[in-house]
Parts: C-alpha cells; sequence; structure tokens
C-alpha cells in the first residue's frame, strides 16, 4: 500500500493546480474567516439634515426643556454622517451612491414632539442601492432610532416621575417662570383626617368623607403610576434560559462549520479523485490483476485524501485561532475530531470515485452531493416542519457532515452532542462508505 | 506473408480449455480451446464484437470464465501472465522511470532498479526516463505500456490491439520490439482485427466470431483454406472464410 501513497503523492506533487489550491486554500479560508469574524461591518455612510432651526431645537416637558440634539447626536455612533445643507442634495448623494441613505429631521420635528407627544413627531429616511445594503441601513437607523427614542422616552420618565412624587409628596414646580408650592396628596389626606378628626358635625362629614376617601386611595395607589411609567420606557424583561442544546457562540460555532466544510471539500474531492484516476488512466484492472487488493486500493486513497484534508484544516484552525480566540487546551480534541470527520468524509470520496469513470464526473458527482448535504445539516430545528425536520435528520444522519461538525462543535466548544457520541457515528460512517465503496470496485471490475 | 517461425518448445506454456463466457442473454466467448507453444506468437484475429478482448481478459485473469480451465505449464509457469490492455494503463503524470518502478514494485521483482534499467533499454526509452508519460507520443507510451506488461519476465504476454493508435513508423517499431521478446522465449499473444498485421507477424492465428473459435493454424493455411479466389490479398481471405462459415 505503502507503494500505492507514493504513488499518488508524486502524483499530487507534479499537480502543481492542485497542490496550489491544497496549500493557498487553507490559508486563504483561514484569514477571511478570521477576519470576517474577529471585525464588525463598517458604519453605513449616511446623508443627514436637520432642518430644526437652531433656536428651536429643544421641547418642552412641563417646566423643564429637552435639547433633542443630545439624542440626535447619539444616532451617529453607528452611522458615518456626512451633513448636507438641503435635501435636494441629501437625494443627489442618495442617487449617485456617496452614500447609502439620507435621514432628513423635518423643521417641525420638535414642535409636533411637543405638542403630541412620542408618536407625533416623524424623521425622513431616503434608501437607494440593492436590497441587502438597503436592509443593512435599515436595520442600522431603525436601531439607532429606537435607542434614541429609549433615551427620550428615559428622560420623560425621569420628569414624569419627577411630577408624581411632587403630587404625592407636595414640593415646588416651575410654571412658565414662576415657582408654585404644591402641598401634595399625603400632606393634603392629613389635613383632612384631621379636619375630620377635630369637627365631628354630620354634614362636614357628609362632605369630606368622599375627599377623605380619594385622599388615601391617591396616597396608596399614585407611586404605581411610576411602575408604569418605567413599563412603558422598558415593556419586556428577557431573561435568558437554555434547558438543552447549543451553548456555542455564534462565531465559534461558525469557525466549526467552515473548517467541516473544507474538510469535507477536500477529503470528497480528492478522494473520488484519486478512486477515479485508476478508471481514467485505465490502470485499474491492471491493478486489480492481483498487484493490489480492493481493500488496500481503497484503504491506500482514503489515508492520503484524510492525511491531506486533515492538515489542510488543522493549518485553518491554526489561521482562525489568531483572530478568534480557541481553548488550546482542547487541542487533541480538535484533531480527534477532525481525523474522524477526515476518514469519514474520504470514506464518503471513495465511495462516489467507485461509481465514476473519470476524474471529472467523480469531482462533479461529488460536489452535487456533498454542498446540498451541508445546507440541509444545518437547517435549524423549527425552521422547516417537524415531519420535514424528521426526513433532513435522517438524511443528515446518513452522511458524514453533520456528525463531522458535531465532532468538532463538541472538540471546540464542548457542545452537544459531543465528541464521543460524534466519533462512533463517524467510525460507523467510515464502515458503511468502505464497503460501498468496495461494492462499487467489485460492480466495475 | 508471415515466416513460419518454429516454437522452440514442444511443451506449451499455456493450455486453454473449454472457455466459455456469457453477458446476460449474449454468448461472448463459446468454449474455445488451444494451446500457445514457448516463444510463439499468436494472433487472435476476428470482427468487432467476436470475444477476442474477452478471451484475453479471461486468459490475463481480468474475468472469471464462466467455464473451461487456463493453465500454464513449464519452468515459469508459477509466474503471472503478462497482459498489455489496448488502452494505455500508465500514468500520465509519472515518468517513464516511475511508472516502471511502481509496477516492477507491486510486481515484486527481485532486482528492482536492474529490472526497471532493462526494460528502458529494450524500449529505447532510457534517455525518456525522467519525462513525464503524458509528454511521450502515442507510440511511445504503448512501448511503456508493453514494458510495464513485461516487468515480471512473465512466459506468456498478451497484447489487446498493441498496434491500434500507432502510425507505421511506430508500428514498425513495435512489432521489432514484440518480435525480440519471442525470440528471448517469450509466448506472446495478440488479439487484432488488423488482418494484414497478423498474417505479417503471427505464427498462428485463431479466427474468433460471436465467441466461437473457426479456424487454429497458419495464416497460409487460413488463406488456402478460406476458399478465396488467387491474388485475393489475406483481407479478402479472411472476409470469404467468415462468409463461408456462416458469419
Amino acid at each position: 500500500m505503502r507503494w500505492l501513497l507514493l504513488k499518488d503523492m508524486q502524483i499530487l506533487w507534479r499537480s502543481k493546480l492542485l497542490l496550489g489550491l491544497l496549500i493557498v486554500y487553507p490559508i486563504a479560508i483561514a484569514t477571511l474567516m478570521g477576519l470576517a469574524l474577529s471585525s464588525g461591518p463598517d458604519k453605513p455612510r449616511v446623508a443627514f439634515l436637520n432642518q430644526v432651526p437652531e433656536n428651536r431645537s429643544t421641547i418642552s416637558l412641563g417646566s423643564e426643556k429637552i435639547d433633542v440634539s443630545t439624542y440626535t447626536d447619539k444616532l451617529f455612533t453607528q452611522i458615518d454622517r456626512v451633513d448636507v445643507p438641503n435635501r435636494s442634495q441629501a437625494l443627489a448623494k442618495v442617487k449617485s451612491g456617496a452614500v447609502l441613505a439620507a435621514l432628513v429631521i423635518p423643521s417641525d420635528f420638535t414642535s409636533k414632539l411637543s405638542n403630541s407627544g412620542l408618536t407625533g413627531a416623524s424623521v425622513e429616511v431616503i434608501y437607494n442601492g440593492d436590497a441587502l445594503k438597503q436592509s443593512f441601513v435599515r436595520n442600522t437607523i431603525n436601531s439607532t432610532l429606537a435607542q434614541a427614542e429609549a433615551e427620550l422616552a428615559k428622560q420623560v420618565n425621569r420628569l414624569a416621575s419627577g411630577y408624581i412624587d411632587v403630587i404625592l409628596e407636595g414640593g415646588s414646580i416651575n410654571i412658565i417662570g414662576a415657582k408654585l408650592k404644591l402641598l401634595g396628596l399625603t400632606a393634603a389626606k392629613d389635613l383632612v383626617d384631621s379636619v375630620l378628626a377635630d369637627d365631628p358635625r354630620p354634614a362636614t362629614r357628609r362632605r369630606l368623607l368622599p375627599v377623605q376617601d380619594f385622599a388615601t386611595l391617591a396616597v396608596a395607589n399614585i407611586g404605581l403610576a411610576k411602575s408604569v411609567l418605567n413599563t412603558v420606557e422598558r415593556p419586556v424583561v428577557v431573561e435568558n434560559t437554555v434547558l438543552s442544546g447549543r451553548r456555542t457562540p455564534l462565531d465559534a460555532f461558525a469557525v466549526a462549520v467552515a473548517v467541516t466544510i473544507s474538510l469535507m471539500f477536500v477529503c470528497v474531492l480528492l478522494a473520488s479523485g484519486l478512486l477515479a484516476l485508476e478508471r481514467e488512466e485505465n490502470t485499474f484492472a491492471r491493478l486489480a490483476r492481483g498487484l493490489v487488493p480492493g481493500g488496500q486500493l481503497i484503504t491506500a486513497k482514503v489515508v492520503l485524501s484524510a492525511g491531506c484534508a486533515f492538515l489542510v484544516s488543522l493549518v485553518m484552525l491554526v489561521g482562525i485561532s489568531a483572530f478568534v480566540p480557541l481553548d488550546w487546551g482542547r487541542a487533541w480534541m480538535w484533531v480527534l475530531a477532525l481525523a474522524g470527520g477526515a476518514l469519514a468524509f474520504a470514506a464518503l470520496g471513495v465511495a462516489i470515485g467507485s461509481l465514476a469513470r473519470e476524474v471529472r464526473a467523480a469531482s462533479l458527482l461529488a460536489f452535487l452531493l456533498s454542498l446540498p448535504l451541508a445546507f440541509l445539516a444545518l437547517v435549524p430545528s423549527g425552521g422547516v416542519s417537524p415531519a420535514l425536520y424528521d426526513v433532513i435528520r435522517v438524511i443528515s444522519a446518513v452522511f458524514p457532515f453533520k456528525p463531522a461538525l458535531g465532532a468538532l462543535d463538541g472538540a471546540l466548544n464542548g457542545s452537544s452532542p459531543g465528541l464521543g457520541q460524534s466519533l462512533a457515528h463517524l467510525a460507523a460512517l467510515i464502515a458503511v462508505f468502505g464497503v460501498a465503496a468496495r461494492a462499487g470496485l467489485r460492480r466495475f471490475a | 506473408m508471415a515466416q513460419t517461425k518454429t516454437p522452440t518448445a514442444e511443451t506449451p506454456t499455456l493450455v486453454v480449455e473449454g472457455v466459455g463466457k456469457r453477458f446476460g442473454d449474449r454468448q461472448a466467448v463459446r468454449d474455445v480451446s488451444f494451446e500457445v507453444a514457448r516463444g510463439e506468437l499468436l494472433a487472435i484475429i476476428g470482427p468487432n464484437g467476436a470475444g477476442k478482448t474477452t478471451l484475453l481478459s479471461i486468459i490475463g485473469d481480468i474475468r472469471r470464465p464462466d467455464g473451461g480451465t487456463v493453465r500454464q505449464l513449464g519452468p515459469k509457469a508459477d509466474k503471472r501472465i503478462g497482459w498489455v490492455p489496448q488502452q494505455t494503463a500508465v500514468y500520465s503524470k509519472l515518468t517513464v522511470a516511475q511508472n516502471l518502478r511502481l509496477f516492477a514494485r507491486l510486481e515484486k521483482v527481485d532486482d528492482l532498479d536492474a529490472t526497471v534499467q532493462r526494460m528502458l533499454e529494450q524500449t529505447a526509452l532510457t534517455e525518456r526516463a525522467d519525462d513525464e508519460l503524458g509528454s511521450l507520443s502515442g507510440g511511445n507510451r504503448q512501448r511503456v505500456n508493453i514494458a510495464v506488461g513485461m516487468l515480471a519476465d512473465p512466459p506468456v504476454l498478451l497484447l489487446d490491439e498493441p498496434s491500434g493508435a500507432l502510425d507505421p513508423r511506430q508500428r514498425q517499431r513495435l512489432w521489432n520490439f514484440i518480435t525480440g521478446l519471442t525470440q528471448r522465449g517469450t509466448s506472446v499473444v495478440f488479439a487484432t482485427h488488423d488482418i494484414s498485421e497478423a498474417e505479417r507477424h503471427a505464427d498462428r492465428v485463431l479466427v474468433l466470431a460471436d465467441g466461437e473459435l473457426l479456424f487454429d493454424g497458419t495464416p497460409a493455411r487460413l488463406h488456402s483454406e478460406s476458399g478465396a479466389a488467387e491474388g485475393e490479398d489475406m483481407e479478402q481471405a479472411f472476409v470469404a472464410f467468415l462468409r463461408a462459415q456462416g458469419h
């Protein structure tokens, strides 16, 4: 078998393009993956036109004034702001593609906000570009507007809470420059209580008792209004509880997916191609005349392609670790997961190669089979109907992508179902595809 | 007409007895029996689909027959029969020497370097030893193809349409090479549908049609028994013979 391995390595060595791809591919993919995962997207360039006059940039809430520019400025932490002097310039910049969108704050923004509350005012956003860019900009602007709204709501909440406190406990407020002192409901109730205690005349009691009841109820319940305001400011609080399944952060899972896909393609294409090459060169019949038993021929192809793919994916992982933090203490698990996955993919590759008479046909078949299976394996539960998901689970279990991904995810991130179970699954698939490849060779012998 | 050579030994090196092979409903080879002497050059001729390649692949242990036996006799009977398929069966990405070395290792030859060197010399490819096979001409590739079949020094060499893709000059070189092998005692069995080539080079011809062995004898005898008119060439004689046999 070692001579077959040597021969295949000599052939690979002489196939400059393939060899170059095997070296360049993992480095390029690892670099791209690392950069993609370690750096966020650029801020979208957005033209900004604020038509609100400078002397009208505040809104009045009771006796207090809020400067809206404090909140509009917060928009630009996630947006690359390009100031424009008027609406036609904003439109021109959007049309020319100089900016992805324009955000226009109309001149009546603050007056509407003052008169109609938070729902009365509006801003205009003008988009251009393809659907993907529009979606990106829309999401960015919507989220930043939501943040600004939340800030504004917080300020309003703070003011309103202050007024409630004054109404309840008493204090002073400013109305059009005049400072007014308020008694407060608690003190008012105390006064009514004392009057009723000092003057037990039925007529007085009859007239003051409803006031006393109102004051008692108001004192007891007006504090709830603050809770209601807090609820409006932040209506839903999300508490995360994961009962089972994946706990892997998305970027760490993306590393596992990328490396598994690379492992699959290198392995399946190489194994299927190396076996089909024996047919294409007409050497299979010569080898099968007792020179090399079929099992040895298949083993040689599996070992070589799995070895190459293992090295490629290991280089990828090491490269990615320069950008994304990976736990090097689990490196021995990476090795096991990559080795198990590589052998299973190589076994699938030789099974495919045993069906094809030419390298090109084998490569095409390998590609056509592998890619959809990888996509299927990534379909999340709940993404499709339960019956369809059951079918997808069965199909994914019959091919190595899902268990290989499970093994690598387990090795990298310690996620379920765990390395051991995935490796056992892969071992079963290696045996099945090895037997299938042997049967395929016999059929064409 | 070919010069009739006398085989160098009485004992046959190869005995084929009652070999048959069926593919589904089609009987590819029917109860074929013949012997090959040491140093003999035997041609199997017949129209396309006659069963020539199937018969060679059975003798070469590529296919199992449904019935019958193939036996080797003589001092080198334990050695594998050499087999050279119609299409070159060597690795085009390896050099000539790498191909020879690989198959010599797989054949487990005793002296690897000496064997490779000998085959390079016999095929006159010593100067092209380090050339990638894909860069060689069809004739040179076929010489390497034959050399690989000869690596283990087999007592019997099977060649399937050995000169099919060669130009006349390359064909002449090839036949000189094969004749040299028979002179050194190797029995050569080749299949061809080129009747004139069989007439020119073979000591003996087998005529196969629809899997049936119709004739076993010298080319001269085939010509005389064909019923062809005087002056007609071997190809015309062969066609006349087949017609007379109902094919």
